[in-house]
């Protein structure tokens, strides 16, 4: 089956077994996303520490297979990893989605992320799986300018 | 044509010769299996031939210019407007062409609002408008059931102007509560806009008891029939409503096409939406008089190819027959009633009987998002509307994030009923639920 290439075993394993979900103290920022179309959302909490280390991403929503494996990954991926690194990450990750299946994964940067590399045949599922990485972009954007604010 | 069998039933097998798209093959080969009629149709070829021709023979600008083709073109474009007004039991001067049914149910509001603007800036209205102005205490009510289209613009026309709106609730078996319809219903009630099929869960609702409770207190009475004109008869005369949305698109037409019913001298009445070329009676520097109706709601240079499409798809489905589109419809659903309901973890929203019940099949599975289900279906070739399909507030109403949704039309057969009752056996499968 196509969808096969879609659904990759990894997927279907966070899917079912969820690394990281529920709500978590502290966090600097929680952001709530809606997909539009579908009406799932995320809430996400991103805690940054003072020297930019993603120390915690805690999510709780409801949605499909793909959004919910994606945060899933997406904690697993960036927990850990320095603000800068993490945002490689993201970007990699938001590269592969938009590529139309044209675009030749990093493994190295995308670690299991590179699972989702067959949702971007689905143009109407990259949605699904951005879901949370974008609300964990704007988690991030919205600590740092708290952080500027205060600063300045 | 002779689209029929014996028994008077539908020869679907031959009719589906004229949906050249019905041929084509899908994901993995598949043939497609097209049960999202609810969100559009697919056309046939005599709506195709009906724009082409237009476009290769008769094409100019519609009311502007006196050559030849300028008048074959106006011929044609009014030809289909007497056409499609037949279709509904109307005249011509009663039918306003729109984009689609949204911006016909936007016209609508924007009357009210318009006419209320003017009136609070004691620019008028004339006497004839004041049915459309809204004064503070006035009510606007909608039910449960509608879709984004006829939600929102009255929403956005209470943000205007300060009326309220209120909603008729649903029984939990998805008809309209009639308990609610007595208590919304009141001497403040202005308007009640409300679909007359949901798009969700196939529910056709009491035309007349609404007209009756809304008569009673003089309300102006909205009808969304974007859900019943392209599925069974539908004879303004008969329902007794003020005015009537639908779209093209959904009942074998072009896109880019929508229709507002009302009567002449009610059009003529509101006061103009968009505003610009061809709407216009006389235009001075700094203001100007309005057409009447139709004209007066159509604006600039107008859809001429798909009114002959459209025409042309009122044509073709009154050949097949409305009736035995509708009993066609009614089989099928049961059908997928029966199928879907055997299924364990799967729950449909709305009516389980047929029962003034259209052919929309909304359902959800157990353990399952909506969009893996559909999905899975795609993946056999089975189109489907997954999400709540622009009537958010009824999925929270049934308490479902989003749905699955199957709708029929005369095309469909027995055996894609089977082929997604397959397939979603075959999804609860493959994620190992329930
Ligand atoms: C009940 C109902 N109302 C309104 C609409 C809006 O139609 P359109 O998008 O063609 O304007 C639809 C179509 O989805 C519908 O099903």
């Amino acid at each position: 089956m196509e969808v096969d290439s879609l659904y990759q075993e990894l997927i279907l394993d966070h899917y079912k077994r969820p690394h990281g979900r529920g709500l978590r103290e502290p966090f600097g920022a929680e952001v709530h996303h809606v997909n539009p179309t579908c009406g799932d959302e995320i809430t996400l909490r991103v805690d940054l520490s003072d020297d930019d280390v993603v120390r915690d991403v805690s999510y709780d929503g409801q949605g499909c297979s793909i959004s919910q494996a994606s945060a899933s990954i997406l904690y697993e991926q960036v927990v850990g990893q320095s603000r800068k690194d993490a945002e490689g990450i993201l970007a990699a990750f938001l590269e592969l989605m938009h590529g139309r299946g044209q675009v030749e994964p990093n493994e190295e940067i995308l670690g299991d992320a590179i699972a989702f590399a067959g949702v971007a045949k689905y143009p109407a599922r990259v949605k699904c799986a951005l879901l949370s990485w974008l609300a964990w972009e704007d988690a991030v954007l919205r600590i740092r300018a708290e952080r500027n604010g205060s600063n300045g | 044509m002779s689209l029929t069998v014996a028994d008077g039933r539908l020869d679907v097998s031959s009719l589906r010769h004229d949906f050249p798209i019905l041929g084509r093959t899908v994901r993995n080969g598949n043939p497609l299996v097209y049960l999202d009629s609810g969100a559009t149709s697919q056309k046939p070829v005599q709506v195709l031939d009906a724009e082409r021709e237009f476009y290769e023979k008769h094409n100019a600008a519609v009311h502007r210019g006196a050559h030849l083709l300028a008048e074959e073109a106006t011929d044609a474009y009014e030809a289909s407007r007497s056409t499609i007004a037949a279709f509904i039991g109307a005249s011509a001067d009663e039918i306003v062409f729109t984009k689609n049914a949204t911006e016909a149910l936007n016209l609508v509001a924007f009357a009210f609002g318009t006419a209320t603007a003017l009136w609070e800036h004691g620019s008028g209205p004339g006497p004839d408008e004041d049915r459309f102005v809204l004064r503070p205490g006035d009510e606007i009510a909608v039910t449960e059931f509608e879709h984004h289209a006829n939600l929102v613009p009255w929403q956005e026309l209470c943000r205007r102007t300060g009326a309220v709106l209120r909603v008729i609730t649903i029984t939990e078996g998805g008809r309209l509560d009639s308990a609610s319809l007595a208590a919304v219903i009141c001497e403040r009630t202005r308007v009640v806009a409300f679909t007359h099929q949901s798009n969700v869960l196939g529910t056709v609702l009491p035309v007349d008891q609404v007209v009756a409770a809304a008569r009673a207190v003089g309300a102006l009475v909205v009808l969304d029939a974007c859900q019943s004109v392209p599925h069974q008869k539908v004879n303004v005369a008969e329902l007794g409503v003020d005015l009537l949305a639908f779209s093209g698109h959904k009942m074998l037409g072009p896109t880019g096409i929508g229709v507002l019913w009302g009567r002449n001298s009610l059009l003529n009445s509101m006061p103009p939406f968009l505003t610009g070329g061809s709407m216009i009676e006389t235009v001075w520097q700094y203001e100007s008089t309005f057409a009447m109706a139709p004209q007066r709601f159509e604006a600039g240079v107008p859809m001429a190819a798909q009114a002959v499409g459209l025409a042309a798809a009122c044509d073709y489905l009154e050949s097949v027959g409305l009736d035995r589109i509708t009993n066609h419809e009614q089989e099928l659903t049961a059908l997928a009633l029966a199928e879907l309901g055997a299924i364990p973890g799967l729950r449909v929203l709305g009516p389980t009987d047929t029962d003034a019940r259209g052919g929309a099949v909304a359902f959800t599975v157990d353990g399952i998002h909506p969009h893996d289900v559909g999905q899975l279906l795609d993946d056999r070739g089975i189109a489907v509307r997954v999400g709540h399909h622009c009537a958010w507030p009824l999925h929270r109403r049934l308490d479902a994030v989003a749905s699955t949704r199957a709708s029929f039309y005369l095309y469909n057969e027995a055996s894609e009923v089977h082929a997604l009752a397959d397939g979603v056996r075959a999804a609860i499968k493959y994620f190992g639920a329930s």
